[in-house]
């Protein structure tokens, strides 16, 4: 059997790759300067929905394609959580095959206009590659070129629906069609099997579509890259509860043998201070599905959404970023971050933060939230904060957040956003009552076939990790669907 | 086979007064898993909101769901405007925790308006499991009493109030209560309606220590326990309505901070309902 390490090597070695790298001289190529993403023009753009990051030209991209070594050893691989052939389609642009690139990118990732633009490459792949880590310059922009690859294609008209193995007779429910159960559906599907995602909302795509903002990720990319999943033959349900429309065992009655449960951490957490349930206070989750699901800023749209004028987001993850950033579209005069860290400690990725300060959001570091007050209609218009300082790092090598007595202030507010951070659904889990849970809520399994106590029930992202990211969620889809093959193989026996 | 085809279809309609509207609805699927208690999430077209409905009645041998709904912003209107041979994009559910039956004994249900739909089915499974059943239907005005007659098939006893004495006697619900306590011990009170009427029949019950559920519709979005729209405070601590609910202790439940919630969007709704009802 040869291993993907053997596989990459063939193809590197193939003579067309061979010639390539002669033409440059190495020299050459580390000479070159990292390619920078155009980008709307921030005072512009926090005035729209439309996308910040412009994407690069076929120019562009083929200059950056060329600063590519081709390593003998292709680290970056390792860093990415579904193993794209990453040199393999970066040399296809360098030679102008932008359509050979997005062919490379969906042999393993079903997702690719997705993850180039929602992964944090700068501690994935670009970490692992060669520039970082041997000569200390910037890294090839592998999220950039994955990125145009996949816009290119799907501009051309020409999408390429990847090939379906003849079907095997196996089949298999996905439950949660985010970004965990696309990936194992696009593997499970190509291996053959009759694949079922079942929905609970009336869109597919869970965080791709009700978290993430139109700026950064447009809802219609997703459909495009679902409507592949559906040519290929996957068959999507939506406005189905698994557990409470059926249950698994209904499931299981209707001849599905294997379950890839991935129905995320969509709980909203809350800090539990005093003044918390007035109205203009909403949990992230609640702000973006009103805004990015639902169209509640859109005219003849029903759902309604409040426009602050004062707005804090209380947090500094990614989703507080995208949640501050959205309601300064939406008008806010001061679109406010609140963090009880420093900005050195923030979770969310560095080019988010940069794009948020540039668009004028004030980061307001080292405060934390206290209480919340309203006026008589209960309406939230002042919070108490207090300042913090840093002590020592906790547990998870942060930086301890210490309160400084005597610190406490208030500010105006007209909506607060609160974006500390989710826990895992827990509907599935509650119909399965002998499903092993951790303390967490999240579902135990075998990290590598994903395998839950129940033998035919794997499950993977989220409702797994708690909150992560897009492609860890993925890699988990991938990792299961093999477990799952694994499983129905050996069940056939 | 779970198929996606033309499901949702108006099979039924019955206009129960100006403003309360009667479907009857295909949707085999919930149908035969809903217990009383269940609702659903409901969503009209691709620019529509998604409102909760608590299920009235379902058939499972015609795979039905009845839906009660009363005409009081763009989305119930909407709904109301629709006719048999009609479909409803989107319908989710059974959503929520199911109703705890059991027998206790003698059992008030006390609904008003339009909540007396979702009470329906609650005092047809408490009658079911043996209790003594005694309903107080409450309405502004005799036009918008309903399902009096479903709710007599099925209670020992019912008590009707009207606020101008059209019909019944005049008075409010916590009046034909009293009546009912004053001559009896009641084991259990469940009670569904305004938000501001559940608030008073639990003053009332919690005076005289009867254990007492409310079913409460609030504001929610998704109906899964995403988004929190829903969260109320019951006993001190914050509760979902869509996953914790939407049954809880009356005597626990914070309602001055419920009907604050509920008015949150009061603004937006009354703009976008005058604004619909100009076009229509």
């Amino acid at each position: 059997m040869t291993t993907y390490q053997e596989y990459l090597k063939e193809q590197r070695e193939l003579a067309w790759r061979a010639d390539l790298r002669k033409q440059i001289p190495a020299k050459d190529r580390t000479s070159k300067e990292r390619v920078k993403m155009p980008e709307q023009d921030a005072l512009q753009r926090s005035a729209n929905h439309a996308e910040v990051n412009l994407g690069l030209t076929a120019e562009m991209a083929i200059n950056e394609a060329q600063r590519c070594l081709d390593c003998v050893t292709p680290t970056c691989v390792e860093g990415c959580p579904v193993g794209i052939n990453i040199p393999g389609f970066i040399k296809c642009i360098e030679t102008k095959d932008f359509l050979g690139a997005a062919k490379v990118l969906k042999q393993t990732n079903a997702l690719p206009a997705v993850c180039g633009r929602v992964c944090p490459q700068e501690i994935q792949c670009e970490s692992k590659c060669f520039y970082t880590i041997k000569m200390n310059k910037p890294a090839v922009a592998i999220g950039n070129l994955e990125r145009f690859a996949a816009d290119f294609e799907r501009e051309s008209g020409n999408i390429s629906i990847p090939e379906v193995a003849a079907p095997n007779g196996f089949k298999v429910a996905v439950i949660g069609s985010g970004p965990a159960g696309l990936a194992a559906a696009g593997d499970l599907i190509k291996a053959g099997c009759s694949v079922t995602v079942f929905e609970a909302l009336h869109e597919i795509g869970g965080v791709l579509k009700y978290g993430i903002p139109e700026f950064r990720l447009p809802n219609y990319m997703v459909d495009v890259e679902i409507n592949n999943l559906k040519q290929m033959g996957v068959e999507f349900i939506t406005n189905f509860v698994v557990g409470s429309t059926a249950s698994i065992q209904d499931l299981r009655d209707q001849g599905y043998q294997a379950f890839f449960v991935s129905s995320g951490a969509g709980l909203p957490n809350f800090m539990k201070i005093p003044g918390e349930n007035y109205s203009g206070i909403l949990s992230s989750n609640e702000y973006l599905t009103r805004v990015n699901l639902m169209g509640a800023a859109k005219p003849d749209y029903d759902t309604p959404v409040f426009l602050g004028k004062n707005v804090a987001v209380i947090g500094g993850g990614n989703t507080a970023m995208d949640s501050v950033r959205t309601a300064k579209r939406l008008g806010a005069k001061r679109a406010m971050i609140i963090y009880r860290r420093s900005l050195d400690e923030m979770p969310a990725r560095k080019e988010e933060i940069h794009h948020a300060i540039e668009e004028g959001v004030e980061f307001m570091c080292l405060n934390n939230p206290l209480e919340y007050f309203a006026d008589s209609q209960g309406r939230v218009n002042k919070m108490r904060v207090q300042k913090m300082e840093l002590g020592e790092p906790d547990a998870s090598g942060r930086r301890k957040p210490i309160p400084m007595e005597g610190s406490e202030y208030e500010i105006d507010v007209d909506l607060v956003v609160v974006s500390v951070g989710v826990s895992p659904n827990p509907l599935i889990p509650s119909s399965l009552p002998q499903l092993e849970m951790s303390k967490w809520g999240t579902i135990i399994v075998d990290k590598e076939s994903m395998q839950s106590n129940i033998s035919d029930i794997f499950a993977g992202g989220d409702i797994v990790r708690g909150g992560a990211t897009v492609i860890l969620a993925m890699g988990d889809g991938r990792k299961a669907a093999q477990g799952i093959l694994e499983y129905l193989h050996e069940f056939k026996k | 086979m779970y198929k996606r085809n033309k499901m949702n279809k108006i099979v039924a309609k019955e206009i129960l007064s100006d403003l309360v509207v009667k479907l009857e609805i295909e949707a085999p699927l919930i149908a035969k898993k809903r217990k009383a208690g269940h609702f659903v999430i409901v969503k009209i077209g691709e620019k529509g909101e998604r409102i909760p409905l608590t299920i009235s009645q379902a058939d499972i041998s015609k795979g039905t769901i009845t839906l009660i709904l009363q005409k009081v912003g763009v989305t119930s209107h909407k709904l109301a405007q629709l006719n048999v041979g009609d479909y409803i994009s989107d319908v989710v559910g059974p959503l929520g925790k199911a109703t705890h039956i059991e027998k206790f004994g003698t059992v008030l249900c006390a609904g008003g308006g339009v909540g007396i739909a979702p009470l329906l089915p609650i005092i047809q499974e408490m009658k079911a499991a043996g209790n003594r059943v005694i309903s107080v239907l409450a309405a502004r005005t005799k036009e918008l009493l309903i399902l009096e007659q479903e709710v007599r098939d099925c209670s020992d006893e019912v008590i009707v109030m009207t606020d101008d004495g059209s019909y019944g006697t005049k008075g409010l619900i916590t009046q034909g209560m009293d009546e009912v306590i004053a001559r009896e011990k009641v084991a259990l009170c469940v009670t569904i309606g305004p938000a501001i009427m559940m608030k008073f029949t639990s003053m009332l019950t919690k005076k005289y220590n009867i254990p007492t559920v409310a079913s409460l519709n609030t504001i929610m979005v998704d109906g899964t326990g995403m988004c929190g729209a829903c969260r109320i405070t019951v006993g001190g601590q914050t509760k979902f309505v869509c996953v914790d609910g939407p049954e809880f202790d009356a005597h626990q439940i914070d309602f001055e901070e419920m009907l604050m919630r509920l008015g949150a969007y009061k603004t937006e709704e009354s703009e976008a309902y005058q604004a619909y009802l100009q076009k229509v």
